[in-house]
């Protein structure tokens, strides 16, 4: 009778509970040394503590790696150390932004201000006065407006680096990328130039949703460009082997079958303009009173209410004010954001 | 078979193969090639339209535009100009000073954060932290600017009195007066942690391709993970990084909102980066597009081509250096 041994897999490169815990023992070590380092020597206060808390626990965990193993061992544990330091410090801002817009910005939050303007209000009165209605239509039409604008040509741009491939597509795509480090300013401006100064001399909402379109095609032909490329050139094919002609398989094919994919790209086009201020400082007026004609008339947007409160107030219930919107459109952005990584995660087709 | 014999052998013609497009093929592909041609003519637009506005300015000032730093429009006592001015240096050197200082400071803490996303980072964790770092990409600079004006000045100015301190005998430390307020210094470190985010996902992509086989090489041969890093990562998508920098240099010398919300934007060449003033092209123009008349008007137009050109070079060459190097590791 032959005994079978299964020999258990053996993974002696993962890390061991024990040396897990002696690295946490170390950390502990650390912010204590550090905590010992502030109360008696000239550092002081938390920038103190961070930095000799981080210096010390990179030193000690330098030290046991040393002892442990070896001089190169060592220097990876001070990588690892920069490394995850690193993110601490890209995470600091991102978790103390929200911080921030929550907590300051929920005294600004009222039920009344999805009803009312800003037309019998000052931004100084009480929270409670006024609202930031004429805002969220504005910001609405714009964006609506820039989308309108956008989209066909973002879709167009992506299909012909997509489905033509000509020998443009190279200089194309630097151009779309070129495009999407146009400055918003110079956006604006550009607008400027064009159309209010030379024709229609009046700042309103249409001309802000051209300038802000301008922000939004690159967006939308760069993510629809990369959604249409995820799919299968198999379904091109059947399309075509089927008899199809081109421009047949683009709109029966590939295009719904990249329905979500394209979703995604207007929603980060629309998140990508949504908080843009410059441009529309520029060229939309900027309102206090509901407007719903974008051709007419200078239009408020969210943007343009939070600049306005920040920037003309200087008392609490402005700043509350200021905050209360921008928490509105930090929602919006989160909102959006999470629809997109949502619909871009399913699965293509 | 009396059938086929009574009928005349008719030949078809034979059909002609071509690969010609139908018509309404042709439609499409000229429809789309118009739309794809979009970005081509809009660059082309804006160029053109900001030199259209901005030309009788550049005439008269000529290369002073750019080298002298005087922006003054003088009106007489019916209140039209009598003199004006224009020159763009203190502020081309704000522009400058504060996106060098978000990409020196925010650079590394990029990489670094790249590196860690990549290589360190694992499971739900991972996606977390790479869901959070792309959702700061898209908050809005004017978020950026208040919450650097309300909650990081405090902090910074601490810094830079710590800086001041100690390194305060380097020129460029040194203050003329114990302002510390609302710096270029704070200026940059704003858009640091603006550009951060987008410097780290490119990084990340760029790290991403570095082929595994080279990576398992590595460890095969009994590399530690710093050694890996430094003989297969960096050489891989040095150029990238380099590129992703480039992109956020661009992007903090055309960030507007961010700097005149936290810059206390002062008409002058401001060296000393720790003291309160200085400025930058995109808030000269919000700034003084306000009160301006029509011939300033036609001078920020000038100031505005002037950073398009600048922001339109530093785009091209991260863009050339991004995919000549960045996609080499497929």
């Amino acid at each position: 009778m032959t005994q079978t041994i299964t020999p258990k897999p053996q993974t002696p490169w993962a890390v061991t509970i024990q040396q897990r815990l002696s690295t946490a023992g170390l950390i502990t070590l650390g912010a204590l040394l550090a905590g010992v380092a502030v109360k008696t020597t000239g550092l002081s206060g938390k920038l103190g503590f961070a930095a000799a808390f981080f210096f010390i626990s990179t030193l000690l965990i330098f030290i046991q790696q040393f002892r442990l193993r070896d001089l190169a061992a060592a220097k990876d544990s001070l990588l690892s150390s920069l490394a995850s330091l690193a993110i601490v410090l890209t995470l600091i801002p991102i978790l103390s932004i929200v911080a921030t817009v929550v907590s300051k910005g929920y005294k600004g939050i009222h039920f009344g201000m999805f009803t009312n303007d800003m037309t019998m209000a000052s931004v100084n009165d009480p929270v409670n006065a006024g609202g930031l209605l004429h805002a969220l239509v504005g910001t609405i039409l714009m964006v609506g407006g820039a989308l309108l604008v956008s989209f066909p040509i973002g879709l167009l741009t992506a299909l012909y680096l997509t489905e033509i491939r000509g020998k443009l597509a190279r200089p194309i795509k630097f151009l779309v990328q070129a495009m999407s480090g146009v400055p918003s300013i110079v956006a604006g401006l550009f607008i400027l130039s064009i159309l209010v100064i030379p024709v229609t001399q009046e700042l309103n909402g249409l001309m802000g949703s051209l300038a802000l379109s301008i922000l939004m095609i690159p967006t939308i032909a760069r993510t629809a460009e990369e959604m249409l490329l995820l799919i299968p050139n198999d379904l091109r094919e059947a399309g075509v082997a089927l008899g199809a002609t081109q421009w047949r398989t683009v709109s029966g094919v590939v295009v719904p079958a990249a329905k979500s994919g394209l979703v995604t790209a207007v929603i980060l086009g629309v998140a990508r303009i949504i908080g843009e201020t410059a441009p529309i400082l520029l060229v939309s007026g900027g309102a206090d009173a509901l407007n719903f004609n974008p051709a007419t008339g200078a239009m408020g947007s969210l943007p343009f209410y939070i600049w306005k409160a920040f920037l003309t107030g200087g008392t609490e219930e402005a700043y509350s004010r200021a905050w209360g919107g921008m928490l509105i459109l930090l929602i919006l952005i989160v909102v959006l954001f999470g629809l997109a990584r949502y619909l871009s995660g399913r699965k293509v087709g | 078979m009396t059938l086929l014999e009574n009928q005349p052998a008719a030949i078809p013609a034979p059909r002609e193969i071509t690969t010609k497009p139908r018509v309404s093929d042709q439609i499409f592909r000229a429809v789309v090639t118009v739309g794809g041609m979009s970005s081509l003519i809009i660059l082309g637009l804006i160029a053109l339209f900001l030199s259209l506005k901005g030309i009788n300015v550049l005439r008269i000032e000529q290369l002073s535009f750019i080298t002298e730093s005087k922006w003054e429009v003088l009106q007489d006592a019916e209140g039209k100009i009598a003199e004006s001015t224009f020159g763009l240096a203190a502020m081309l050197i704000g522009t400058f000073l504060s996106a060098l200082i978000a990409v020196i400071v925010g650079v590394p803490i990029a990489v670094l954060s790249a590196l860690y996303l990549t290589f360190y980072a694992r499971g739900s964790a991972k996606k977390l932290l790479v869901s959070l770092i792309d959702l700061m990409a898209a908050f809005p600079s004017l978020l950026f600017g208040f919450w650097g004006f309300i909650v990081l000045m405090g902090s910074a100015e601490y810094w830079a009195k710590l800086l001041n301190k100690y390194l305060g005998f380097i020129p460029l430390f040194d203050v003329p007066a114990p302002i510390f307020e609302r710096s270029p210094f704070i200026a940059g470190l704003v858009l640091a942690i603006l550009i951060i985010p987008i410097v780290t996902a490119i990084s990340r992509e760029i790290f991403d391709q570095t082929p595994l086989d080279r990576i398992q090489a590595a460890y095969a041969l009994g590399a530690s993970k710093l050694s890996m890093i430094r003989a297969v990562v960096i050489p891989y998508g040095r150029g990238g990084v380099v590129g992703g920098a480039m992109l956020g240099l661009g992007r903090a010398m055309g960030e507007t909102v961010a700097v005149y919300t936290v810059l206390n934007v002062v008409y002058q060449i401001n060296w000393q980066i720790l003291f309160g003033a200085g400025g930058n092209v995109a808030s000269l123009i919000l700034l003084k597009f306000g009160e301006a008349g029509p011939q300033e008007v036609d001078a920020l137009m000038a100031a505005g081509l002037v950073l398009f050109l600048l922001t339109l070079i530093v785009n091209a060459i991260s863009d050339i250096l991004i995919n000549r190097f960045g996609r080499r590791g497929r």
